[in-house]
């Protein structure tokens, strides 16, 4: 079986606005200090609310087609930019500890996509 | 000011906002399990997979509806994970969903577990443990 172009674009474009949508997710959390209330009416959060719906939408007509093995990878990429997302907007460090970390779930999520095929 | 008890106190409280970031999220991924279960369910009555049969499949397929609720939930929580917790350290932590959805869809769908997934889960869990580890010790 192969996997449609397509497919792998939805895919991808999927992790992207996850990543994005996390981001945006982060920089509104910040204002929840103020109180509970702030979940509402947070432009940020809801922004980050309306990149995961797009993201999910995205994904789920994405891996209707294709293999596993291949799209799986492609979602996970999701937090490779989600890494420089939180380097570059909020001071986070790249830190030997969170890429070994993130290689072996990359590396894991590859095996499972693998497994279902 | 600062004595060696007052540091102390203060890591013992930053070792515990920590762990409930990554507690908090490890509840995500097991909603967002149950949910990509869900959706899965609803997702093979979708007869074709536009945009808009998509969308409008949220709203007239249960098992689709049921399964957003719940990332709706999740998405709330990891908004609260992500007030004191570190992006970089808890995105990545939603991996451990897969974990969940292998084990959920053994169960419901009766998947086969082979070789390659559950050394994929072995892996995951692994990453998931390095990124969890407190840094800072």
């Amino acid at each position: 079986m192969k996997t449609p172009v397509e497919s792998m674009l939805l895919v991808l474009v999927a992790s992207f606005f996850g990543s994005i949508g996390a981001g945006f997710l982060k920089a509104g959390a910040a204002k929840l200090h103020g109180g509970f209330r702030y979940l509402f009416l947070n432009f940020k959060l809801a922004l980050g609310v309306v990149f995961f719906m797009g993201s999910s939408v995205l994904y789920v007509m994405g891996i209707k087609h294709g293999q596993l093995s291949v799209l799986y990878p492609l979602v996970s990429l999701s937090y490779i930019w989600a890494l420089v997302w939180a380097r570059v907007f909020f001071d986070e460090k790249f830190t030997s500890r969170k890429l070994a970390g993130l290689c072996l779930i990359l590396l894991g999520i590859l095996f499972v996509g693998l497994g279902n095929q | 000011m600062s004595s060696a008890a007052d540091s102390a106190a203060v890591e013992a409280r930053r070792v515990a906002a920590r762990r409930k970031g990554i507690g908090l999220v490890v509840i995500c991924t097991a909603l967002g399990a149950a949910g990509q279960i869900l959706i899965k369910m609803g997702a093979d009555r979708l007869v074709h997979a536009t945009l808009w049969s998509t969308l409008l499949g949220f709203i007239t397929i249960p098992p689709l509806f049921a399964g957003y609720c719940l990332y709706a939930l999740m998405t709330v929580l990891f908004i609260f994970a992500l007030k004191d917790g570190e992006l970089s350290i808890l995105y990545p932590i939603i991996s451990l969903t897969y974990v969940w959805v292998a084990g959920l869809s053994f169960w419901f769908f009766h998947d086969t577990l082979n070789w390659a997934k559950l050394a994929g889960i072995v892996i995951i869990v692994t990453g998931v443990a390095v990124l969890g580890k407190d840094a800072h010790k």
